[in-house]
């Protein structure tokens, strides 16, 4: 048969153009890479990771306050927000049925897509205002909302993927039903559900709108999980609106590193399950 | 963990409770906590609702001080940065998952998806940086003149651009939002089934042909939904947003000129928004929310009717 | 080795580090104010070299706008405010209301908020008058080579550049002094918008904070915006001259401000406005800023942390005034304070 010459040129100029998308998409993070690393790493020293901030206008001075901060924050959200998130992705996959699992999912999914800047607004109304202070505590627990519907999805996913099979085996060898679920179904679908609470980790890691009420920041480290502290996101919006060039100088470099943490988490979380393809997000 | 010697019954049944309790407890923390969620916006934005009432979504003026608040202007922000966000995401998001799914070889396909689907982890507030100094420099020096030059007769093109505007934001917003496009429209092209593609080739048809007029109807219910979820997401963004904005709640014609987006309003004036001005920007939130409810609603709709019909 | 065991020995740790870290006040003192962003350089310096001085004290100073510092303070999630703009009657009500104390305004030092602007290719100082400043505002005066602007700058050459007006997006003190200064001397401009810390701007861009705002007339050629003279400073950003009640043109600097203050005479309550003072000298767009102290502090350590800040605050915290560019308070306004320290309980 012969093709008009017409159909061939679309075809030709039509595939083409869609390899030239995949090459701006895929070529934008090529860029966001060279120029935060360009950037950044310029701007990178070991003060960076051992001082505290300056007060404006100060030249020097760095980010060690923020980044303990960070990780501070990180922790109580993943003590809050997996557990829960966990726990009811077994009662899910485990003995859930009937209307009332329904009703857990939509609710995880309303969860899932509210703004964190009303997940922010949230936290301040239940946990700083009745404290009445601004906390790591409070920000943990902003973050680890943020976690739930994440963790319970992934964890649910993998729990399923589980064969029947092995429960069935399990629970003909006398195993109680919540036995076979904590010796044998959680343990085959582990590395899915650790790389699940990875990728969870890299999202919430680089959340800033939820910490603005929360936390607030500190010029000093702080102390304990009351006292409100500084995180790296907080940070680098601070001083990138700022007009000093030493802090936007400053924010290159805190972007640059968290950039850094947050992709090598995501990889490393994908290789563990050796998946590629997309799962678990909104 | 060797169990002693109990009856077949006792032993299935031994732990149950307790895991079930447990676990069950968990589950309705998440209603809890999602209706508490939705019981303080309510309640919260109570006096302003009664205050405003639906005059709340229809008034433009956002005056602190004589405390009248209308929330049109960040309405018009939200939804003008979302839907040019769409306008060019979505083209080539789904150029790009064409490409992934029915061109590339599989190897270098998953690669790009991968490195693609890395875009999505980029933190806002990074977009942000990136969108202040890199992108808004290179609009006002490069793409901004020339697209005046071209299309400067349209009113969307009209007037001065200064860098921070709603057009910025919607570019920002679309390098936030293509992966999402991307990944799951790449998925649900991958599931439709071969012998689709077989028989509109075996009858003629060129590749394109059978990509555009078979492949692509075949999972479009799945793409509509990958739309919906860019879209939810882009509604709720903040931190990219409110950098790269312009802060200014006005509406206009022309997407050069800055705006301001719900989620941008409420970060910048929370913290100091007292009596009358907290219930607004409470009222906001409450808007906001429902907004991606519904959106999101809508996407898992789709989503999920795709995956019915698929199998 | 699974998550529900590492889970109660976490929560066991985290408890722990919470107990401890809820100490008696032999313990690190760790208090949190919020609020201007006007003397941020100046308090943040403060705190720090207090800090340095005091390795148990850590008095957390977060640059949030006058607007946040009131509201955090009355809602007592911070332990003190900083505002530019004094506390209004209703302000002071809601407060008594929410704290069951009074509030008390101690003035820390002094500023003046400067007209900056970044025009390629002038570098010099532009005179503005009040008029002027209000046209632009208003957006009447719509380029930089306008009459109104060039009149009196007969020794720059102004480009025929349209003026990309930058203001704050957040609640305000800055902004409050600003609209202060702009409403005495344009009735235009008190009819509508008035002045305010948060007001309905006519025309103009949104940045967060004194430093957000001056980031953007940074980033944003043809642009002028308002803000305290050491962030003009620090940045090298052109700041311009005001005219004052006196006709002159008068540039920004800790003297000229002095000069303005010392025209006007302090309430007892330490609540007034400087703005447009009478003298040849005197910068018309001058302010006293303030912390905003409870009546009536519960805990006995934060109490006695906040009386012996002011009273470094009021001798050598003032001395550190003039490197970072902010006048010093009048000898007579220390006084003051110091004997209103002691209604603090």
């Amino acid at each position: 048969m012969n093709l008009s010459f017409r159909r061939k040129a679309v075809n030709a100029v039509m595939l083409t153009l869609t390899g030239v998308c995949t090459v701006l998409v895929a070529g934008s993070l090529l860029v966001i890479l060279g120029y935060l690393a360009w950037n950044g790493l310029a701007s990178l020293n070991v003060e960076f990771f051992t001082k505290l901030p300056t007060p404006p206008g100060e030249m020097g001075g760095g980010m060690a306050n923020a980044i303990l901060g960070s990780a501070k924050v990180l922790l109580v959200a993943m003590l809050i927000g997996v557990p829960i998130g966990f726990m009811a992705a077994v009662y899910l996959a485990e003995f859930g049925s009937g209307s009332f699992s329904g009703v857990v999912r939509y609710a995880t999914d309303l969860l899932n897509g509210v703004p964190s800047i009303v997940i922010g607004i949230f936290a301040y109304a239940i946990i700083v205002l009745p404290m009445r202070h601004p906390s790591t505590f409070a920000g943990g627990v902003a973050l680890g909302i943020m976690m739930i519907p994440i963790a319970l999805r992934t964890t649910e996913e993998f729990l399923r993927a589980v064969p029947v099979s092995l429960r069935e085996g399990a629970m003909a060898l006398g195993a109680s039903r919540s036995r076979t679920i904590f010796t044998v179904v959680i343990p085959a679908a582990k590395s899915g559900i650790l790389s699940g609470l990875m990728l969870n980790l890299a999202r919430v890691a680089g959340e800033t709108a939820p910490l603005l009420f929360t936390t607030l920041g500190n010029p000093f480290w702080s102390v304990g999980w009351m006292q409100p502290t500084a995180t790296l996101p907080q940070m680098i919006f601070t001083y990138a609106i700022s007009p000093y060039d030493d802090w936007r100088r400053q924010a290159w470099a805190a972007g640059f590193v968290l950039l850094v943490l947050v992709l090598t988490v995501n990889a490393a979380a994908r290789f563990t399950i050796g998946r590629t393809s997309a799962r678990g997000r909104s | 963990m060797q169990s002693g010697e109990m009856s077949l019954s006792r032993r299935l049944r031994s732990g149950d409770p307790i895991a079930h309790t447990l676990t069950g407890m968990a589950a309705s923390t998440i209603l809890a906590i999602t209706a508490l969620l939705a019981y303080h916006l309510w309640v919260g934005s109570a006096e302003a609702r009664e205050t405003f009432g639906w005059g709340f979504i229809t008034a433009s003026t956002w005056d602190p001080v004589k405390e009248v608040f209308g929330a049109l202007p960040f309405i018009y922000g939200t939804l003008a940065t979302s839907f040019l966000a769409l306008f060019i995401a979505v083209p080539v998001g789904l150029g790009a998952a064409i490409f992934l799914a029915e061109l590339a070889p599989r190897g270098a396909s998953d690669a790009l998806t991968f490195m693609i689907e890395l875009l999505a982890a980029v933190p806002s507030v990074v977009y942000g940086l990136l969108g202040l100094f890199l992108m808004v420099p290179f609009l006002q020096s490069t793409v901004v003149p020339a697209l005046v030059a071209v299309l400067g007769f349209l009113p969307l093109f009209q007037g001065r651009f200064n860098g921070v505007s709603v057009f910025s934001a919607g570019i920002v917003l679309a390098l936030m939002i293509v992966p999402f496009i991307v990944s799951v429209s790449r998925e649900v092209l991958l599931a439709v089934p071969q012998d689709q593609r077989e028989a509109a080739l075996a009858l003629g048809a060129t590749r394109w042909e059978t990509t555009w007029k078979v492949v692509v109807p075949y999972a479009m219910r799945g793409i509509f939904g990958s739309v919906f979820l860019a879209l939810a997401r882009a509604l709720g963004e903040t931190m990219a947003v409110t950098m790269v904005i312009g802060n200014k709640p006005q509406i206009s014609s022309s997407i050069l000129e800055p705006g301001y987006s719900i989620a941008a309003v409420i970060a910048n004036e929370f913290a100091e928004a007292g009596g009358m001005h907290q219930q607004a920007i409470i009222e906001l939130g409450l808007v906001l929310f429902v907004l991606t409810v519904l959106i999101n609603g809508v996407a898992r709709l789709f989503i999920l009717s795709m995956k019915g019909g698929a199998k | 080795m699974t998550i529900t065991k590492l889970f109660p020995a976490a929560v066991a740790a985290l408890l722990g580090m919470t107990l401890a870290s809820c100490g008696s006040s032999e313990q690190p003192q760790n208090l949190t104010g919020a609020g201007a962003t006007f003397p941020n350089p100046i308090y943040s310096k403060w705190f720090s070299d207090y800090q340095k001085a005091n390795p148990l004290i850590q008095i957390n100073y977060q640059s949030l706008g006058s607007g946040a510092g009131i509201k955090q303070a009355t809602d007592g999630t911070v332990d003190f405010g900083a505002s530019d703009q004094p506390m209004t009657d209703d302000q002071i009500s809601k407060f008594r209301t929410a704290r069951m104390s009074g509030v008390l305004h101690f003035p820390t030092v002094m500023g003046a908020v400067v007209p900056i602007y970044n025009i390629p290719g002038v570098t010099g100082e532009i005179n503005f008058t009040g008029a002027a400043l209000a046209g632009i505002y208003l957006g009447k005066i719509k380029k930089w080579n306008d009459p109104a602007i060039a009149s009196v700058n007969p020794d720059l050459k102004m480009p025929d550049a349209a003026i990309e007006v930058v203001h704050r997006s957040d609640g305000s003190g800055t902004t409050f002094v600003f609209t202060d200064f702009l409403s005495k001397v344009s009735p235009d401009w008190a009819t509508a918008p008035g002045k305010g810390a948060a007001i309905n701007w006519p025309v103009g861009l949104g940045g967060k904070g004194s430093e957000g705002l001056t980031g953007l007339v940074k980033q944003t050629p043809n642009s002028i915006g308002y803000t305290e003279m050491i962030y003009a400073a620090q940045n090298n950003i052109t700041m311009g001259r005001v005219q004052n009640a006196a006709s002159k043109f008068v540039k920004a600097s800790p003297e000229s401000v002095s000069e303005a203050a010392a025209q006007v005479p302090m309430p007892d309550d330490f609540r007034v406005s400087i703005t447009n003072s009478p003298g040849d000298a005197s910068y018309p767009i001058s302010s006293f800023t303030w912390l905003l102290i409870p009546e009536k502090i519960a805990d006995a350590g934060k109490r006695t942390v906040i009386v012996n800040f002011l009273k470094w605050m009021l001798g050598p915290g003032q001395a550190m005034a003039p490197a970072l560019q902010y006048a010093p308070l009048p000898a007579a306004v220390v006084a003051k304070e110091q004997a209103a320290i002691s209604a603090i309980q």
